[in-house]
């Protein structure tokens, strides 16, 4: 993958309406040293690009961008290495088209 | 806990949750619907094409009111390679008739209009409420739902599950499994924004005529997977999709496809100077007739995507879902017309009337197509789509060389690429998937 795609996904979510639910994360990921060939994989297939490596190598997720297609629940709930809900009722992404 | 008792809880207000509140609403049902979008169509992502005969069967003449985009006169298949596409298109004037067959719509703006049917109707649509469990007795019977508002409780006889492909609910109680990584695919598409004159002018088409364009080809690297590009009356809606299990195999990212798609040089000039307004992503269940689950239980059904039904070889969902909310519907209101208990074996009944629609027997027709597809992607997405390019450059070319030359070059890149054990094996197999 190269940068410059990664850039331009932040691009893609900057069209889209969002409410924010500050501080109630739908997603969860485990706390853990090393991650899982599973939360490595949702580096790269999340489509919003909200799962990322801190300096420590560890996967951390924010939520604001995400677009809510499940893809993380089905490579990641399995295992345990992700909490997944629906956002709170009203908040998360809001198409227009859809 | 609300203490008022419902008929019907529906959750959800996609297709399949729009078409069962309506139906039970009008046949005077107290129904409950829930969604948690900030209105019905907010959560909602399709291609998307509308097939008129499913709602036709719900709202009559819903063609003088809903939001339609463009009614299809086109369908384009294309088979591409990086540089290439060789094309299947069947344009028509009959599908310029009274009552067309298939309409690209928006929908966002379709549910809306939809939903406002279902209110019309007499049922309760609440929005902006998810629901977080289904409310079960000791026994295990679904009696209602557990919402994420205060004294979030609500009971009624029965709930009808239509809560879309990801299914949480079902999976929560235990009800289902979750879908699975090769069962799904993950389509993400964009909304390009473009004059109509500009649309008509480069797809070809006069007033409100659409042509969407499927695509398949080395654009899916190899994965099982699809482009769409779809005519709407001032957009294009533009996507691609594969499944799951083969971007965590590849890690390709959704968004690198996306863009390379766009980039490709039968694609570009169809969208050169759009504004993109919107990006989404969603799952399609692509498991076919052995991914459905178990269709209902003790005070449950289960509609549409949350039942994976789609056909993924005809590329139809939305009438799927439509029809089985509807069915289902119907089925529930004739357990309680003759006051029987909303029991598993009384609600079989809308199993055994899916069995008899399109619904299942589509599904059942093509049940080995989803196990050929994903096993033998590189063959079928990669492979062949260059075959059959290199074949028709060969073809087309004029430079001198023999056609029997030619002939024989073309038969010898296919035979060494697939051998002819290969060949044959697939055209087989194909053949029997597909009968």
């Amino acid at each position: 993958m190269s940068t410059d795609v990664a850039v331009r996904v932040e691009d893609k979510l900057f069209y889209n309406r969002y409410q924010v639910d500050p501080g109630r994360a739908h997603i969860k990921v485990r706390p853990h040293t090393t991650p899982t060939p599973q939360l490595k994989a949702l580096l790269k297939a999340c489509p919003a690009r909200c799962y990322e490596l801190n300096d420590k190598g560890q996967v951390e997720i924010t939520v604001d961008g995400c677009i809510e297609c499940g893809t993380c629940r089905v490579i990641g709930e399995a295992s345990g290495d992700i909490e997944w809900s629906y956002p709170r009722g009203g908040y998360g992404v809001l198409f227009k088209f859809g | 806990m609300i203490e008022e008792r419902f008929d019907a809880i529906v959750v959800g207000a996609g297709m399949a949750g729009n078409a069962a509140a309506l139906t039970m609403a009008k046949r005077g049902m107290k129904v409950l619907q829930l969604e948690r979008g900030e209105y019905s169509g907010s959560k909602n992502v399709q291609g998307a094409i509308l097939y008129a005969d499913m709602l036709e069967k719900l709202i009559p003449d819903f063609r003088e009111e809903a939001p339609l985009e463009r009614h299809l006169v086109e369908q384009r298949f294309w088979m591409l390679d990086d540089k290439s596409h060789v094309g299947l298109h069947y344009k028509s004037d009959d599908f310029n008739e009274e009552k067309p067959n298939r309409y690209t719509i928006i929908r966002a703006q379709f549910d809306k209009w939809f939903s406002s049917k279902v209110k019309e109707a007499g049922a309760t649509v609440l929005c902006e409420t998810t629901v977080t469990e289904l409310a079960q007795d000791a026994y295990g019977k679904v009696i209602g739902v557990k919402t994420d508002r205060r004294d979030g409780e609500i009971h009624a006889d029965v709930v009808v599950l239509a809560e879309g492909v990801n299914g949480l609910l079902g999976t929560r109680a235990g009800l289902r499994e979750r879908p699975k990584p090769d069962s799904v695919a993950l389509a993400v598409k964009e909304m390009h924004f473009l004059p109509r004159e500009t649309i008509e002018a480069r797809f070809n088409l006069k007033g409100d005529e659409g042509a969407v364009i499927e695509a398949v080809g080395t654009i899916s690297r190899g994965m099982t997977g699809m482009g769409f590009i779809y005519s709407n009356k001032e957009c294009i809606s533009l996507g691609i999709g594969c499944l799951v299990s083969d971007f965590q195999k590849t890690g390709e990212t959704p968004y690198g496809l996306l863009e390379r798609f766009k980039q490709h040089p039968s694609v570009a000039p169809l969208i050169e100077g759009s504004e993109v307004k919107e990006y989404s992503a969603h799952l399609i269940p692509e498991g076919g007739y052995n991914a459905i689950p178990q269709l209902c239980g003790d005070g449950w059904v289960v509609v549409g995507d949350a039942a994976q039904l789609n056909n993924a070889i005809h590329r139809e969902g939305s009438n799927l879902a439509m029809t089985s909310g509807r069915i289902a519907a119907e089925a529930i209101f004739q357990v309680k017309s003759r006051r029987d208990p909303m029991t598993k074996e009384n609600l079989s009944l809308y199993k055994k009337m899916l069995e008899e629609s399109f619904v299942i027997k589509d599904l059942k027709k093509y049940k080995d197509m989803p196990a050929l597809l994903h096993n033998q992607s590189q063959n079928f997405f990669l492979t062949y789509p260059q075959l059959v390019s290199k074949a028709m450059q060969n073809f087309v070319r004029v430079d001198g060389t023999p056609k029997k030359e030619k002939e024989s070059s073309t038969l010898r890149s296919f035979v060494s690429a697939r051998s002819w054990t290969g060949l044959f094996g697939d055209a087989f197999r194909f053949a029997r998937a597909w009968r």
